[in-house]
């Protein structure tokens, strides 16, 4: 069978399983949290949405500055607001359903992601080495931007959207690369190299948002650890069922 | 010995090309998927993939 079906194939079914134990372990482990926070999140967009001033408790001298007063009110609001005419999914099995639609669908591409770069060392051949190459994942895509990046839950606003994703991407990358110069690499000069690839991102550093969460500090915390230990758990899945998937399809 | 294995040992050149075609096609599907579960910024997409994309860690809002 041609490489490109192969590695469709395994993905796709490492996907489908990997995807649904991410919901599962997520079902209890993030999505409380999630509702939890968005409670805190609604109370602070209400709190910044725009209030109609009184016109006439305020003097006619004084209109001009509650204008801008509201205008300013307004402007902050809608920086961090989500559209509010945009369709969202009902509560219930409708946002579910989304959910794990999306879990499955963001766990092929990671397969595809992870197959592909194992094929470039001669394609997985047990369900070990496949969960080696897991933790990898885990440490790539999890791991790393979650130093700069502690996991978001809703309230906690961020720097602007962009330079995150910016930043997140360009230390995914520089990240996984590294781990590959140092798991393969067969030189100390490429091992240094590595290391400094690892680092990199960090001496750069995050964007920082500069406005405090509306989220207590401790829901902010539970949040970070619940992401960061679904993300091993569904790391380690995908990689072990990629390894233990990939021998049955062939040399190709 | 395999057809598969006649095929490469036959045109090792062009077999090692069409695997590199493979994996950077597949590498690239991926990263597709990738964009549009986890960073594709309209709001439709956001909010269907909301509850995910925190889970993972996206950078999101």
């Amino acid at each position: 069978m041609n490489l490109f079906r192969t590695i469709v194939l395994v993905a796709a079914l490492v996907g489908l399983g990997s995807g649904l134990v991410l919901t599962l372990v997520q079902h209890f482990s993030v999505q409380p949290l999630i509702v939890q926070a968005e409670a805190f999140e609604s109370q602070r967009d209400e709190a910044a949405a725009p209030k109609p001033h009184d016109h006439a408790a305020s003097g006619e001298h004084d209109h001009l500055a509650a204008v801008k007063a509201d205008l300013a009110a307004q402007k902050a609001h809608e920086a961090h607001a989500h559209d509010p005419d945009a369709w969202a999914p009902a509560d219930g099995a409708e946002r579910f359903g989304w959910t794990v639609a999306a879990n499955v669908l963001s766990a092929v591409g990671f397969a595809l992601l992870l197959v592909s770069a194992s094929e470039l060392k001669g394609g997985l051949t047990s369900w070990r080495e496949g969960l080696f190459w897991g933790l990898a994942g885990f440490a790539a895509f999890t791991l790393a931007p979650s130093i700069g990046l502690p996991p978001e839950a809703p309230g906690v606003t961020g720097a602007a959207l962009e330079a995150r994703q910016l930043w997140w991407i360009g230390t995914v990358a520089a990240t996984a690369l590294g781990l590959a110069l140092l798991a393969f690499g067969r030189s100390p000069v490429l091992a240094v190299l590595a290391v400094a690839l690892i680092a990199a991102p960090h001496v750069v550093g995050a964007p920082q948002a500069d406005e405090p969460p509306a989220i207590p500090r401790k829901l902010e915390h539970d949040f970070v650890v619940a992401v960061i230990v679904t993300g091993f758990v569904f790391w380690a899945a995908l990689g072990a069922l990629a390894g233990a998937l990939r021998p049955r399809f062939g040399g190709a | 010995m395999s057809h598969a294995d006649l095929r490469s040992s036959a045109a090792p050149a062009a077999g090692a090309s069409s695997r590199a075609v493979s994996i950077v096609a597949a590498f690239l599907f991926g990263v597709i998927i990738i964009g549009g579960t986890g960073f594709a910024q309209m709001a439709v997409a956001h909010n269907a993939a909301h509850d995910h994309r925190h889970s993972i860690g996206f950078p999101c809002h």
